[in-house]
């Protein structure tokens, strides 16, 4: 029955507040039906708007009377042991040391420099892990459904055994390998030509510093743009003309002929920094450290059998018969892939992917028990040096959860862009 | 007269059927596939022999750590040597019976759990008495049993308690938060949410510092709580949020014509959810509850960290023993078997489960 006096507006203009609009809506029947005159009859223990608000008022005094418990006592304790609050400690000098560091960092600076050494650490790890975990991820996940028993069986037996192993254990079993099992530099195993594996982690080549590297990254995101500008360009030509343009094969050349061309005209720079064997330990190229390696190692291997599951159910997810219809159209197997099956499959698999993101970010944080400097870790120091664990912990939780919103953030930005493409 | 021709059955081409058509279909289906095959038996021949060789020929089972050395094969006399202290810990060494027995007892109650037919009322009484007797058991002082502190729990029973008390304390309270979430109650949904998503996003490491570093502070002078408790506490907390969400959806999954036939039966909101919406949402999550049980299983190793001696941490101070230094990859896989076993037979059943309840609805 449509209440009289446009009430549908105003319910909906309250919709947020689901307590004012049941108020109105009761309140409109009041009037609708004279029988039931008004609420003064009903004792307001019946009425469930009044009863919510009662609840509400009860469980919020509770939630606060705690509250107040708890911050009563924590002052008391923090007087009691002479713990300073508070964030002065940030400029306070942190004199300790910090094995890696992707910025300057010596004993004698700050807290807060500390601190951003630790965030850094982080970042680097989570970056780079959750790049590697959603490549293997995917290679993984599409190999279990291979046509081929033995890839299919040995990447089934893969996931299997990596989701069931503590992510933990993980870490501190690849940090024995390295720990243990591996030579001291010496000795060192070499795989491949100037790679180096050693308890003291992973030595590899890298090219020595040229100014043409420079011009190569300059070159290569000009060719971003102009494979931007490019995309925008084919997609309204054909939509105009219905003619389509090969934008792939294009914008792949854009990406790797210009710089290499660049490379080429720099004079082809072909210097590597190849590491040698000076003393007890190597020099130059670039080392992983066997902690940082320990830890990239194991969250990668853990997230990737996850994330492998994801990719199988959001391919499986697409039925054959999509594949079919798009076939019969006449498309090619390479744009069968990236029109119809890609979408629809993306679709299912970006929400469940974005929490193994935040998985892999959080479980960063297991780097403590393998001595890597992550965030947690110079914060942990940090609580014990200074004493002041309420900043401490509290710190550690704001990051993460910023680390997580914003991750969030993204991938449901790229998660709306991809549900966009299916109408 | 009629000739009779004798015709026999032509069998399919040998190529298409038995061993050689399934190698043939299976793994030399295409050129790449076949090149694939190739690759792959290719490093399978390279490791596997190798690992073989470690693993069981050349390997030592009883030995000492020394002899362990000279013979170069895996080690396994690490795990064999110190298997008690691995699964028991500090347990007082003539004690151990009692987490032995306690583990048994859960063992047999998840074992007998997994038929559903047996769901039943007698089921639950016989897990709350199953948990009291465990309880007793680990913490003695009653009939004749002699007190044993909590500081020397540790190993596998103390995984154990943590992963399976955690779950089952932070299971009401998980309920009653989705409930929250769900109520048209703004203070009490805004309250729920924002534990709710916090925690999630928070890792669980920091819900531990909290409980080791910080409820020492919350709690008033005198008043110590130890250690195991504070941990059990945070990973309840941990615990709770993401059962909420997984109730939530079970929630969710029930049409809105259960809750109008609910109200308009005249039944109240407890009575509405207790006899009519949580059985229904129960039952279908009951899968993914599975999978928190699991996490939670795995996630009790990071007690390592704020230094309870959960197995893991067992484990790494039996390595650091000189006579056993340098041995840590076999203990390792021996822990990673007993939770591979653990969460294998809990997923595999998650799955099991899944099916027989699709199959029903």
């Amino acid at each position: 029955m449509p209440p009289p006096g446009g009430t549908y507006e105003k319910i909906f203009a309250f919709g947020s507040s689901g307590l004012l609009s049941q108020s109105l809506t009761v309140a409109q029947e009041g009037t609708d039906s004279p029988e039931i005159t008004a609420s003064a009859k009903i004792p307001f223990w019946y009425d469930p708007n009044k009863r919510a608000i009662i609840y509400q008022v009860v469980v919020l005094g509770m939630v606060g009377l705690v509250a107040y418990y708890l911050f009563t006592n924590t002052l008391a304790n923090l007087e009691r042991q002479n713990i300073a609050t508070g964030f002065g400690f940030f400029s306070k000098q942190a004199s300790f040391e910090i094995s890696e560091s992707p910025i300057p960092y010596s004993a004698a600076d700050t807290y807060a420099r500390a601190l951003l050494v630790g965030v850094l650490n982080t970042i680097k790890v989570s970056f780079i892990g959750i790049v590697v975990t959603v490549l293997l991820g995917t290679f993984i996940g599409i190999a279990r459904l291979s046509s081929n028993w033995l890839v299919a069986k040995l990447s089934a037996v893969y996931i299997e055994v990596m989701q069931d192993i503590p992510v933990l254990l993980q870490l501190v079993f690849w940090y024995a390998v390295f720990y243990e099992s591996f030579p001291p530099p010496r000795q060192a195993l070499g795989p491949i030509r100037g790679v180096y594996l050693s308890n003291r982690g992973m030595v590899f080549a890298v090219p020595q510093m040229h100014p043409v590297y420079g011009y190569m990254a300059l070159v290569f995101v000009v060719g971003c743009l102009a494979v931007w500008v490019l995309r925008r360009w084919a997609k309204k030509r054909q939509e105009k003309t219905g003619q389509s343009f090969p934008l792939f094969l294009v914008s792949l050349a854009i990406l790797l002929l210009l710089p290499l061309a660049t490379w080429l005209v720099g004079g082809a720079p072909l210097k590597m920094n190849v590491p040698r064997l000076v003393g007890f330990n190597f020099e130059g190229g670039t080392t992983l450290s066997p902690e940082f390696a320990a830890l990239l190692l194991g969250l990668v291997l853990y997230t990737a059998a996850f994330v492998a599951e994801i990719v199988r159910a959001g391919i499986q997810a697409v039925s054959r018969g999509q594949v079919e219809a798009a076939m019969s159209l006449g498309l090619r197997p390479g744009k069968v892939l990236r029109l119809v099956i890609l979408p629809q499959a993306l679709r299912v698999i970006i929400p469940p992917l974005t929490s193994q993101m935040l998985n892999l970010i959080k479980n960063s944080t297991l780097a403590i028990a393998i001595g890597f400097p992550d965030f947690v870790s110079v914060a942990n120091t940090t609580i014990n040096q200074t004493g002041q664990a309420i900043e401490g912990v509290g710190m550690i939780m704001v990051v993460y959860l910023f680390f997580s919103l914003s991750t969030s953030a993204v991938m449901n930005w790229y998660n709306k862009k991809v549900a966009l493409v299916e109408r | 007269m009629q000739e009779v021709r004798e015709t026999t059955a032509m069998k399919p081409p040998v190529t298409r059927i038995g061993v050689l058509g399934w190698v043939r279909t299976n793994l030399f289906s295409s050129v790449f596939n076949s090149f694939l095959t190739v690759v792959i038996i290719y490093f399978l021949w390279k490791i596997v022999p190798g690992l073989i060789r470690w693993a069981f020929i050349d390997s030592s089972w009883t030995t000492t750590g020394a002899e362990c050395r000279a013979a170069g094969g895996a080690c396994w006399s690490v795990v064999t040597k110190n298997l008690r202290f691995i699964i028991f810990g500090f347990f007082p060494y003539e004690w151990q019976w009692r987490p032995l027995l306690a583990m048994i007892i859960l063992f047999t109650l998840l074992i007998v759990s997994r038929n559903r037919s047996y769901w039943k009322k007698w089921l639950g009484y016989s897990w709350l008495i199953g948990l009291f007797v465990m309880g007793l058991l680990l913490r003695g002082g009653l009939f004749g049993l002699p007190p044993v502190e909590s500081t020397k729990w540790s190993g596998l029973p103390l995984t154990l308690l943590l992963s399976v008390f955690g779950l089952t304390a932070a299971y009401p309270l998980g309920v009653l938060l989705a409930l929250g979430r769900q109520s048209r109650m703004p203070a009490i949904k805004s309250l729920s949410v924002v534990y709710i998503e916090t925690i999630r996003g928070v890792p669980l490491i920091s819900l531990l510092f909290m409980s080791s570093v910080m409820f020492p502070l919350f709690l008033p002078e005198g008043i110590t709580i130890n250690n195991i408790l504070r941990a059990q506490v945070a990973i309840i907390m941990f615990t709770a949020a993401y059962i909420a969400e997984v109730v939530r959806g079970g929630l969710q999954a029930i049409s809105r014509g259960q809750y109008e036939a609910a109200e308009s039966l005249g039944l109240n909101y407890p009575q509405k959810m207790r006899l009519i919406i949580l059985p229904q949402a129960l039952k279908i999550v009951i899968p993914p509850s599975v999978g928190i049980l699991i996490s939670a299983f795995k996630d009790t190793s990071l007690v390592v960290i704020i230094g309870l001696f959960d197995l893991l941490k067992t484990t790494q101070s039996t390595l650091s023993d000189p006579r056993w230094m340098g041995f840590s990859v076999e203990a390792y896989i021996f822990i990673a078997l007993i939770y591979f076993t653990g969460c294998f037979s809990m997923s595999s059943y998650s799955r099991r489960l899944e099916r027989e309840l699709y199959r029903g609805n």
